[in-house]
């Protein structure tokens, strides 16, 4: 398992009576964007804090780079920045960094560098506490890049910033994995997680219900046709196709199948006299599968909260 | 280590709050050690009066004099020092900031301690100074000829000052580790040194087995110390020879590890939020 560079076992967090994390595993490889996702109360952020070292697990183990969480070695090559992004306020933000520095004996032209990409540069001088949420978080991010680390993990690194901030953040991010890097990312924006990740673990009241590509759980595409005789039309789908992978809904029939069979589709349709007046492919957006996923397990869809 | 200290001083030396404490703590040393009593040494109604109180402000009477102060308010400042230090990396969240980072939790810690006690360090050899200073002032002006302890003694009464002060704020900084906070621990810190050591000294004349207790006090012990170094003995400054000097001594430096390992195992065990 030489290319996993983050795995937990049956990673469980008790507080009390409550479960907050109850037996996850999953499993990050090198140079892979991996999505960790959840409603609200979850588990993701008690997930990276077990993984980090900064809560004891109840139960199960993890492995960090092939380190036990916490072990400063292993987080010599870990950069993270976990819940929100925390500081000393009375310093700047190049202060804040040049703390972190020295305590990672990382050598001084790196602040300069990470203030720049994050772009902090301009303000780098002014006091953490002057900072805009946006600005905080970018500085977040900064600390978490500052050992050029081999593994990142950012807990919600968008939260709070601008659209041309959240651009401009999942530019880093993607490039950053293509550079290379490992990053474990969680977040609650699934149009950019569906955009820059390439794995996905999906987290409902502390359970990891799911752990594939983005790909596979999207699921394959639909085919929505509009056609009349609409009945005509299904009983000659159904029949093509089987019953299984047919539906109608609002007067859409909706096929699962591949998206190169809707050519084939449309002619053998219109050959058997039905009328096809639309016929296109239709994605699920990861979205749209983590809502459904949520009916499943959640219930509702609301995270543990409503537990 | 020696990166993460650099890393703590940094953070130490640029914090506002340091230097109002640092400031606060030396004013209040050139007022309650020199002024005050220089003051009452001149309003003395007659000379034999005057005499004694004059004697403790002399240059000579400088190692015992100069630390009077720091069993207890000088100790209960220097213990909300150790409590901001420690307690503030909770309210700010910047604990799993720097845990997540890099240094594991004791190199942190002690990187932590040490930055304390090399600013307690500092904060005694200027005290030291200061109150040199305004010794050979009194004795000038009082016209008194100069004649000044000897090295020896000025560095064993520095030594004392700095491990008392040592001992006290790591009272602050373990109780903030215990209480995740700056708030309760100064509050709870100050209630003891400023008012539970008092009550008990003055019960301990009433009642055996306070007294038996009283030589146990950290509080106590180091008024014992700075008694053994010559300091004139007075209710206000907690300075009374409870134990003997080496028991002080060693009673002093055994708090002093006792309180920095109770940080060191609390925060080594807790969960970071
Ligand atoms: N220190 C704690 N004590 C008690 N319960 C806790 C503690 N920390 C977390 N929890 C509980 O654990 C559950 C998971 O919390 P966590 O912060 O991991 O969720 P999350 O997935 O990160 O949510 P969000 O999307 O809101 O950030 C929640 O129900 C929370 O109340
Ligand atoms: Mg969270």
């Amino acid at each position: 398992m030489a290319d996993v560079a983050l795995s937990t076992h049956g990673l469980t967090k008790r507080y009390g009576k409550a479960t907050a994390v109850d037996g996850v595993n999953i499993t990050v490889r090198h140079g892979e964007i991996y999505g960790f996702l959840g409603p609200n109360g979850a588990g993701k952020t008690t997930t990276l804090r077990m993984v980090l070292g900064l809560v004891r697990p109840s139960a199960g183990t993890a492995e960090v780079l092939g380190r036990a969480p916490g072990d400063p070695a292993g987080l010599a090559r870990i950069g993270a920045m976990v819940e929100s992004a925390a500081f000393y306020p009375y310093l700047s933000a190049r202060d804040n960094l040049e703390v972190l520095a020295r305590h990672a004996n990382v050598p001084r032209p790196r602040v300069a560098d990470v203030l720049t990409t994050v772009g902090l540069a301009a303000r780098a001088g002014d006091r953490f506490a002057s900072y805009s949420l946006g600005m905080k978080q970018r500085l977040g991010v900064a600390a978490a890049l500052l050992k050029d680390p081999e593994l990142l993990i950012l807990d919600e690194p968008t939260n709070g910033l601008d659209p041309f901030g959240m651009a401009d953040m999942n530019d880093l991010i993607s490039r950053l994995g293509h550079e290379g890097k490992t990053v474990l990312l969680s977040s609650h924006n699934l149009a950019e997680v569906q955009q820059i990740c390439d794995h996905v673990g999906v987290i409902f009241k502390g359970k990891l219900v799911a752990q594939s590509t983005v790909d596979e759980l999207r699921g394959s595409a639909v085919l929505v046709i509009s056609a009349t005789p609409i009945e005509q039309a299904e009983k000659y789908l159904v029949g093509l196709v089987g019953r299984e992978k047919v539906s109608v809904e609002r007067d859409m029939i909706r096929v699962n199948v591949d998206g190169h069979e809707s050519a084939s589709i449309n002619r053998q349709l219109v050959l058997a006299g039905v009328e096809v007046h639309e016929l296109r492919r239709e994605e699920r957006s990861l979205e749209e599968a983590f809502m459904a996923m949520s009916a499943t397990y959640a219930g509702t869809r609301g995270g543990s909260d409503a537990r | 280590m020696l990166g993460s200290y650099s890393g703590e001083l940094l953070k130490f030396v640029k914090r506002p709050a340091v230097w109002v404490v640092a400031g606060v703590w030396l004013a209040l040393l050139l007022a309650f050690t020199e002024l005050f009593p220089y003051i009452a040494y001149r309003s003395a109604s007659n000379t034999q009066l005057a005499a004694g109180l004059l004697q403790p402000l002399l240059p000579a009477q400088l190692s015992g004099h100069a630390i009077t102060g720091y069993p207890v308010w000088g100790g209960s400042l220097i213990l909300v020092l150790g409590a901001l230090c420690s307690g503030s990396e909770y309210g700010w969240g910047t604990l799993k900031t720097m845990l997540s980072n890099r240094p594991g939790r004791l190199t942190f810690y002690f990187a932590q301690l040490a930055t304390l006690a090399s600013a307690i360090a500092a904060l005694v050899i200027v005290a030291f100074a200061l109150s040199s200073l305004a010794s050979v002032l009194i004795a000038r002006s009082a016209n008194v000829e100069l004649d000044f302890p000897t090295a020896t003694a000025l560095a064993q009464a520095m030594a004392a000052g700095w491990l008392i002060l040592v001992m006290w704020t790591l009272l602050g900084a373990s109780l903030s580790i215990v209480f995740r906070g700056t708030a309760l621990s100064i509050g709870l810190g100050l209630v003891w040194i400023l008012a539970v050591e008092n009550l008990i000294r003055y019960t301990a004349s009433l009642i055996d087995a306070v007294a038996q207790a009283e030589k146990f006090m950290p509080g106590a012990d180091a008024g014992s110390l700075v008694a053994a170094l010559g300091a004139a003995s007075a209710s206000q400054t907690g300075i009374a020879a409870v134990v003997s000097g080496s028991q002080a001594l060693w009673s002093v430096v055994l708090y002093t590890l006792l309180f920095g390992a109770l940080g060191a195992v609390i925060l080594v065990r807790r969960d970071v939020q």
